[in-house]
Formats: structure tokens, sequence, C-alpha cells
């Protein structure tokens, strides 16, 4: 069976469109709320859906996810209950759904456990931030086996690597946006033409550009580099002030965000 | 070590890329300026002129005679410029910041011990300097707080997680992240990415270096057991070095046991942790079944960090060293004990150490020797060894 994200990205690119990937972290505020949080993002035009793995100590996070990946684990969440949530997700969508997760959470679940356990729920890739290209091999042989792609993630430090990151990598090559960590910001100024030059023209996966994208019109500017953009803690802020009620505006802020890329 | 920066199945770069480029960068500078004769030199120098090295290795004739086993040296890393053996790795880091043109140096600090270390090398050497310190470990430690401001450093506290010295290692690590083009990471301890805990390691390691030239010059011999304190393994790693292909030597790590290694209140990393991948590597790590890492606990803020480096993790894997646990109570005794019986208060930390020790040496003959690695002075500790024991003092 293909990989939904390449036919997702397939689809986008004979629509001449380009993907909003978003981002939440599962069971915050509990995980009622997060199914309902991912079907409305779903439903108002997001392609390809991160969900967050939450880590006692999230190196790679800005406050916004450290918080939201607190509260999370405060409520109990563990990586059963959230094969429990995609399950009840894939009942309802067949968008592709990704985990993003660091290393250990993953790695003491048991690699070869986890992704019979993704291919299994229909979980279609695995984000690992903290996991850099020269230790893939932890959890490659698995991801392969069970037909889970591992998505790579490149920086505007990358220029030297982004050849050999890139001439790997599945689905679509994360790009960081810029130095530090998750969280919105007020401009980006990484040259992207720059940083992207050593993989033009060639035949390598799409590309998506995240952290720090906060609303439609940024997302449109980072999406014109490359084939998407990724929203994640403009999300969880949402989460955040909303709680239960999250669902209604977290698809009225995905709506606008889409429109604003369209546009 | 069989793969780069791996110790056997430990070890390793698990590091977001934004930093690999950083970390590849400095792997490639400590390589050229490690065997470099001018950096060397340097690095020599500021050793013997700024830090007061050799540390002495001091015979404890009246230990020796109460506990009736072997013979006991204490080697006197307290002794060291700021009170422990934190400057030792501290000048080489940032002696290599320099050689690199880094302007701006950041680091973590649990007991503010290595703070203070690198607030006092960028004082020395002009740099700007900013230490991540546990909100926890800011209020047990408020004297060392004042020393790293005295030294002209910015103390940010952390709020985040546990607030002790896992929290500032993942917020020097965001930092670090941020200001990747400007900013040195000194990390405190033999863990995190390849090459630091080599690199810490070879720092360190002038401790059993000093430890066998002074022993052959004074007993003419080896010892039979050295004994250092393990949080991240840094003093014990430098403690061990050098022995570790003389295999009759017997190594042992004290880990604090806290309230005791079945309540969950300790840091004993090696009797209850599991393998795990964080911090920039993989080792051992006290953690649920689900990879979330624990809280720790232990009366040493220098202690309680729930990993411990590679090569340990290593050491113990093929049984070269051997780890014990040492509860806050037994810590205090021996930090009380030591101060009668040697007029050498020792830092809590070290204090772990020498409780260990005290367990073998009486077991031991009296030809034997064990060498204490006396990791930092306890001036520090006084205030909550007074709490501890329900003493009042007015100036807290």
């Amino acid at each position: 069976m293909k990989n939904r994200i390449d036919a997702c990205f397939e689809k986008l690119r004979a629509e001449n469109k380009k993907a909003l990937v978003t981002f939440l972290t599962a069971g915050d505020p509990d995980m009622e709320t997060s199914e309902k949080n991912i079907m409305a993002m779903i439903e108002n035009g997001a392609d390809i859906v991160e969900i967050g793995v939450p880590f006692s100590d999230p190196i790679a996070e800005g406050a916004t996810i450290q918080k939201a990946s607190k509260r999370s684990l405060d409520n109990g969440t563990n990586l059963d209950k959230i094969f429990g949530l995609v399950r009840n997700l894939r009942k309802q969508t067949d968008k592709p759904l990704l985990l993003m997760m660091y290393l250990n959470t993953l790695y003491k679940f048991g690699v070869e456990k986890f992704f019979s356990l993704c291919k299994e729920c229909e979980i279609d890739g695995v984000i690992v931030p903290d996991m850099p290209f020269e230790e893939r091999d932890e959890i490659r042989s698995e991801a392969d086996k069970y037909g889970i792609y591992s998505i790579y993630l490149a920086a505007p430090t990358s220029h030297e690597r982004i050849k050999m990151i890139a001439s790997e990598a599945k689905g679509f090559l994360y790009i960081v946006s810029s130095l530090g960590v998750t969280g919105t910001r007020k401009e980006i100024s990484t040259d992207f033409n720059y940083l992207l030059e050593p993989i033009r023209g060639g035949n390598y996966c799409p590309c998506c550009i995240g952290f720090g994208i906060s609303d439609g019109a940024q997302a449109k500017a980072m999406a014109s580099y490359c084939d998407g953009a990724i929203m994640g803690s403009a999300v969880v802020k949402i989460v955040e002030q909303y709680g239960k009620d999250a669902p209604k505006y977290v698809g009225e802020f995905i709506k606008s965000v889409r429109q604003g890329m369209d546009q | 070590m069989d793969k780069i920066g791996r110790f056997g199945q430990f070890g390793g770069q698990y590091i977001p890329e934004t930093v690999m480029t950083a970390v590849h960068e400095l792997e490639e500078a400590y390589d050229k300026y490690k065997d470099d004769e001018q950096f060397k030199a340097e690095l020599a120098q500021l050793y013997r002129d700024y830090a007061n090295r050799p540390s002495m290795l001091y015979y404890a004739e009246k230990m020796t005679e109460d506990l009736g086993g072997a013979k006991v040296y204490i080697k006197r890393e307290d002794l060291n410029h700021t009170g422990a053996h934190k400057i030792n790795n501290v000048l080489g880091q940032i002696l290599l910041a320099k050689k690199m043109g880094k302007k701006r140096i950041i680091a973590e600090t649990g007991a503010g011990q290595h703070g203070v270390a690198t607030a006092t090398v960028c004082a020395l050497m002009g740099l700007e300097c900013e230490v991540y310190m546990g909100s926890t470990d800011m209020e047990r430690q408020s004297l060392n707080v004042y020393r790293m401001n005295l030294l002209g450093a910015k103390v940010t506290g952390v709020d985040s997680g546990t607030a002790t010295l896992k929290d500032a290692i993942n917020e020097a690590f965001r930092d670090w992240c941020s200001n990747i083009d400007t900013t040195f990471y000194c990390i405190g301890s033999v863990m995190g990415p390849h090459p630091y805990p080599t690199m810490v390691r070879d720092f360190q390691k002038i401790i059993s270096e000093e430890i066998k030239a002074q022993m052959i010059e004074k007993e003419g011999r080896l010892p039979d057991c050295v004994v250092a304190c393990v949080g991240g393994g840094s003093n014990a790693m430098g403690a061990f070095y050098d022995f570790i292909e003389d295999k009759q030597v017997r190594l042992i790590g004290a880990e604090a046991a806290g309230r005791g290694v079945d309540t969950p209140d300790h840091a004993a990393t090696v009797t209850k942790g599991s393998m795990g991948i964080f911090h920039g590597m993989k080792s051992l790590f006290l953690q649920n079944e689900y990879g979330q890492i624990d809280p720790v606990y232990s009366i040493s803020a220098g202690l309680d960090y729930p990993g411990i480096g590679p090569e340990h993790a290593y050491l113990n894997e093929i049984g070269r060293a051997e780890y014990v646990d040492v509860t806050d109570e037994e810590a205090v005794k021996a930090f009380e004990y030591l101060s009668k019986t040697e007029g050498i208060i020792p830092a809590i930390e070290s204090a772990h150490a020498v409780a260990a020790a005290m367990r073998v040496i009486p077991q031991m003959n009296k030809n034997q020797i064990v060498v204490i690695n006396l990791s930092g002075r306890g001036d520090k500790d006084v205030y909550a060894i007074a709490r501890y024991r329900g003493v009042k003092l007015d100036e807290e």
C-alpha cells in the first residue's frame, strides 16, 4: 500500500496546492478534546496531522509546548492511550497521521513493538526531533519493516548536510525555520533559498517548513519556498486558552490559515 | 571505544539537527587542540598557577587508625581554586572556546560548583557567562548563586520540571539551540553528546594521573582501591581513568541513595535505572515504563541527576567499576566524621565517597591502600547539614 503521505503530496501537487501540516500535543487537556481538535483541523483544511507524544523533558520545545506536555502528562497520558486515540481517529479520517516524539519515549516502549503498533493503528510516519541523521539506525530497520516513514529534519545550520539528509528522506523533509526551539516568532529571517539550494531541482521528497509560524500569511510565505508549512505552537496556544472548548476555535483558526495559504 | 563517541553500546550523539554542525565543529576543534603542544602548555600553566595543581594526596593517619583496615589516602581536589574538581574541566573547555573564537559561555549547574568554576574562568578570560540553575537548587545553594554573581555571571533560574540539575541542562540546551553561532556550551560532567563525555574525562583524567604518580612516590606502588562519588560522574571518571588498565585496582563509584533506593527519593541510576536515550547520550536513566524521566532526589544538589555518563554505564556493564548506593544519612555521618577526624569538611557530594570507602576500608588489611577522591570542599553545605540536623543558624 502506498504511504498516505506520498499520496497526499501527489494529490496536492496535482491541485497546485501547498500542504498544511498541523501539530498538537495528545492528551492536552484530555484525549477526547484532542480527538475533536484533530478532527476540527482536518475538517478545516489540515492535510497532515502530527500528534505530539508528551515527554517529561522536551529539549527542543519552547514554553508553549513544554506547558502542554506537562498538562498532558499530569493527566496520565501515555503511548498506549495515544494509540487508542489514533484508532478512534482512523475510524473518521484517511488523512496522514504522524507521531512526533522524543527518542526515549519510543526506545523505552520498544522499537519493534512501537512500529508494529504504528502499522496496526495506521500511523504513517514518526518525527523524532532528538534523533539526528547519523543516529537514524536506532529505528530505521524496524520503521522500514513496517512501512512507517521516519521524517528527517534539516535546520538553518544544515546547509552542508542537507543533501545527505534529503537523499534518504521519505514522506517529506521537515525544515526547521530558524535557530532555537519551537514557538511562534514575529519574523523568520532564514535565507531559505540558500539553505535549500543544494537540493533544488533534484529528485528529493517534498519539503515543509515549521517552527514559529503563527498565521496564514506567514504560512503562505514559508510554503512559497517549498511544499508546505507546519504549525504547532500556534494551535497549542489555542488549546491552552480554551481547554475543552478548543475544538471550535482550533477549527476556525485552521480555516483562516488555510484561506490565507490558498489566497 | 569501538565506534566514534561510543563506549560499548553507550554514548552517541542524540541531539536536534540544529546543533549537529556545532557539535561537529567542537569535535574537530577538540581533536585539533588536544594534541597541540601550545594548547597543552597553556592548560598546564593554568592548572599549576591558577587552579593550584597538583592537588595533594594526603595520608589520613587518624582515619586509618580509627577504621583499623586499609591505609587511607585522600586526594585533595577540594583544595583546588574554587573548591572542587570542576575547575579542571572548565579551564580546558573555556581555553578551547577561546581558541574557537566563541564570545559567550553557557553552563548548567546543580550544586553550583560547576557554575562557580565557569563564572570564575569566564571572569579570568573576559567572556560573557550565563549559568542555568534549577530554582530549587538556587534556594539550597544560595551562597554559590551569590558567588557567581560576584564573579560577573548571570544566573538564570529554571522553574520547569523538578527545577533541579536536569532541568537546568534542558534550558542550557535550549539556549544553545538558539545562539549556536556565538555560544559555547560548557557541560559540567562526563555526559551529553559526543565529544563531551570523552573531552570532559580527558580534562579530568589529570586526577588519576596525579594519584598514580603521587602513590608511587609515597608508597612505591599502586593503590588497591579508588573511591569517588558519581552524579554525572566527572570526578569519578577523572579518578578512575588512568587505573582502568590496572585491573588489580578496584574502582568504586558512590551514587546518591537519598532516602533509600526502595523509596522514590533517590538518584541511584546504576542500581535502579534502565537503558535510555536522553541528554544526547545512550546510557542508564531513572525513568518509567514509558520513558518519562523520573524526578530524583538527594540531599546533595550535585548528585541528583537521573542519568550517568556513558563511560560509567560501560564500566559497570563490563564489570570494571562497581557502583554502590549511599543514603543521605550515611553521607551526613561521613561528612561529620571526616570533619571531626581529619579536620577536613568535605562537600556533601564527596561525603558519599567517604561513606562508601568507610564500608570497605575495615574489610581490608593494613598492607592495602584506599584512595578517596575528595572532589570538593563542604563550606557550601554547612547550612544544609545544620538544617538536616535540626540546628537553626541565624545567618540563614
